[in-house]
């Protein structure tokens, strides 16, 4: 093992007064650097309880606490948790303070001057897409709760910490905007590459999320240490496949991301276009349907045949609207949903901006399922 | 023929006498500006010092026992106790051990003011969402941090509610310091009543009463303003 371990828990028990079993019984645990290990399991196995062994918010009965190599078992705990970002499911945003003054609390306990934290503030709106002109000074009752998340986000980002703690982070978040911050959090998880040690008890959320997934049953103790494709495919044991559930093919389409699909070209047409030389392109390809782009490359509806021969209405007008595009970054579960929701049975993929890429097909998908399930036989 | 004839008159008597007795009420005012002015000063000294002290301890109190129920629920209980025993007899119990005048009466009006502000801090400090204790522990800022920049500011509405019942109760009570010999407005109350019926009797008592609820009503403007300057809109 080369692989750079920046959390270690060593032998690490939390034994509660008055009750028997510890919460927490001898539990090693290793955080690779950069990686994001997800901590699993149903309620009560202890998964929040180790998270919060983590930055010493509970405090071992015994065992130790490695961060980059130093034993901080038992230095300062506030000093520790000034270096570990801290997001949770209720965000506990300070409802007395505006979202920038939320965003400085930890740069300010370090004694950051005004102007750097101002900037810093400004740049982790953006980072979790919010607009610093209109949020920073409002209140946290003036945000949703996908917005409080952000904010909540943004705030343990804010001494860029190497460690980030997430507990349930989108748990008490309704399920359409949950998807997104999941996507939106990958996203940037790929530009910032920190260590995060993230609990959950939804085992989808979990595989989409985690490099690394450790499956905990009672007293958190380790069922399965793994990458999710390695679960999925070889469950340790019964604990681990009865918490695997049904459908794990299905549940692997969260693993791969579009940009793992190969694309499929269909004729493309860009407006503005002549009916005739539409028609044309589209005769002259195997495809039935081309796709019209703007001037930006921003993909704008599906044109087929009979769209293209009915003449009573203007190109930019025919076939069918293309409402939803889907970006590198999305599972294959977001591509198959667009895909059964488009009459066509095409997804249009672009790039950040906007721009078209190319289709995601129902084909490409079932390919890349069955390679997929082929390689690791 | 004026069918209410026999009401208008009266209604009519009635208003005269109120007039005439407000007219005589202001003459006795103007009549003695330095008594006035020496009776209201008294009386605000002690909603001042006794506000300001009380509030300072209860809340330390209360901030002190947060985090232990036994010593938390045991000072509420002594505070009780302390609002529950008589005022005639809170004012005069220390008078063989500070003598007369303004002592016994910082005392006892002390004593009073303790159980609002120090019930208003529990209750504030209490109602904390934990969940902002847990991402402000979090985030690394110690006890001492987490006290004075999330707890107390997030119970500060509910702190000064009590400060405010306080002050309301003092202004009140502090017109018995006069039977110990503590001056304020209470002065002209007993004077009045000692006096009954004889001319500027209810003149004086009138005198005393009003003023306590003129101070009454321009203090709480003070804390109103107070409220205003020192709570987060966010909180608001």
């Amino acid at each position: 093992m080369t692989d750079d371990v920046l959390i270690r828990l060593e032998d690490v028990t939390k034994q509660y007064g008055g009750t028997e079993e510890p919460a927490v019984n001898s539990l090693t645990l290793e955080v690779i650097r950069g990686e994001v290990l997800v901590l699993v399991g149903p309620s009560g196995c202890g998964k929040s309880t180790t998270l919060r062994l983590i930055n010493r918010l509970i405090e071992p009965s015994s065992g130790k606490l490695f961060l980059d190599g130093e034993d901080v078992t038992s230095i300062n705990a506030s000093m520790l948790r000034r270096k570990i970002g801290y997001v949770i499911q209720q965000v506990g945003l300070f409802p007395h303070r505006t979202i920038a003054e939320n965003i400085a609390t930890v740069p300010k306990l370090l004694g950051w001057d005004k102007k750097k934290i101002d900037e810093r503030v400004d740049e982790l709106l953006e980072v979790v897409s919010m607009d610093p002109k209109t949020y920073r000074e409002r209140y946290p009752k003036e945000l949703s709760g996908g917005q409080a998340q952000r904010v909540g986000v943004a705030r343990a980002l804010a001494a860029d910490p190497d460690v980030l703690l997430m507990d349930e982070p989108f748990g008490a978040i309704d399920p359409i905007t949950r998807d997104r911050l999941q996507n939106e959090f990958l996203r940037l998880q790929q530009d910032l590459k920190k260590t995060i040690v993230f609990v959950t008890h939804d085992i989808d959320e979990a595989i989409k999320m985690g490099n690394r997934i450790a499956i905990l049953r009672e007293g958190s103790e380790i069922a399965q240490l793994d990458t999710p494709e390695a679960i999925l495919a070889d469950p340790a044991d019964e604990f681990v496949e009865n918490f695997l559930g049904s459908g794990a093919i299905l549940k692997s389409l969260t693993l791969a991301k579009i940009k793992d699909l190969e694309l499929h070209q269909v004729p493309v047409l860009k407006a503005p276009v002549m009916r005739d030389k539409a028609l044309e392109t589209l005769q002259e390809s195997e495809d039935s349907t081309a796709i019209l782009l703007d001037k930006d490359d921003k993909p704008l509806r599906w044109l087929d045949q009979s769209a293209l021969n009915r003449t009573s209405q203007p190109i930019e007008k025919s076939g069918r609207p293309i409402t939803v595009d889907l970006q590198p970054e999305d599972t294959l579960q977001d591509a198959l949903t667009v895909m059964l929701q488009s009459s066509t049975g095409l997804a249009a993929v672009t790039d950040r901006k906007g721009t078209y890429l190319g289709c995601a097909t129902i084909e490409s998908l079932a390919n890349l399922i069955v390679s997929g399930q082929g390689s690791k036989n | 023929m004026d069918v209410g004839g026999g009401f208008a008159p009266s209604h009519i008597t009635f208003t005269k006498e109120l007039m005439e007795f407000i007219g005589s009420l202001w003459e006795f005012l103007l009549g003695r500006p330095e008594q006035v002015r020496d009776a209201i000063f008294e009386h605000l000294l002690y909603v001042v010092v006794v506000v300001g002290l009380a509030s300072a301890f209860s809340i330390m109190i209360g901030v002190l026992t947060r985090y232990n129920v036994f010593a938390r629920e045991l000072s509420l209980a002594i505070g009780s106790v302390f609002l529950t025993i008589p005022s005639l007899a809170l004012f005069t119990i220390f008078i063989p051990l500070v003598g007369l005048g303004f002592w016994p009466s910082f005392i006892a009006l002390f004593l009073y003011a303790i159980l609002p502000v120090l019930r208003n801090t529990v209750t504030g400090l209490e109602q904390v969402d934990p969940s902002v204790l847990e991402a402000a522990k979090g985030m690394g800022l110690t006890n001492t941090e987490v006290l004075l920049r999330v707890q107390l500011p997030l119970a500060w509405p509910v702190i000064l509610a009590g400060v405010r019942i306080a002050t309301m109760l003092t202004v009140g009570i502090a017109a018995i310091a006069t039977l110990v010999a503590g001056g304020g407005l209470g002065d002209f109350i007993k004077s009045g009543l000692a006096r009954l019926p004889l001319p500027n009797s209810l003149e004086s008592i009138w005198l005393g009463t009003l003023l306590c609820l003129l101070l009454a009503f321009v203090i709480d403007l003070g804390l109103k303003v107070l409220k205003t300057a020192t709570i987060s809109r966010g909180i608001r």
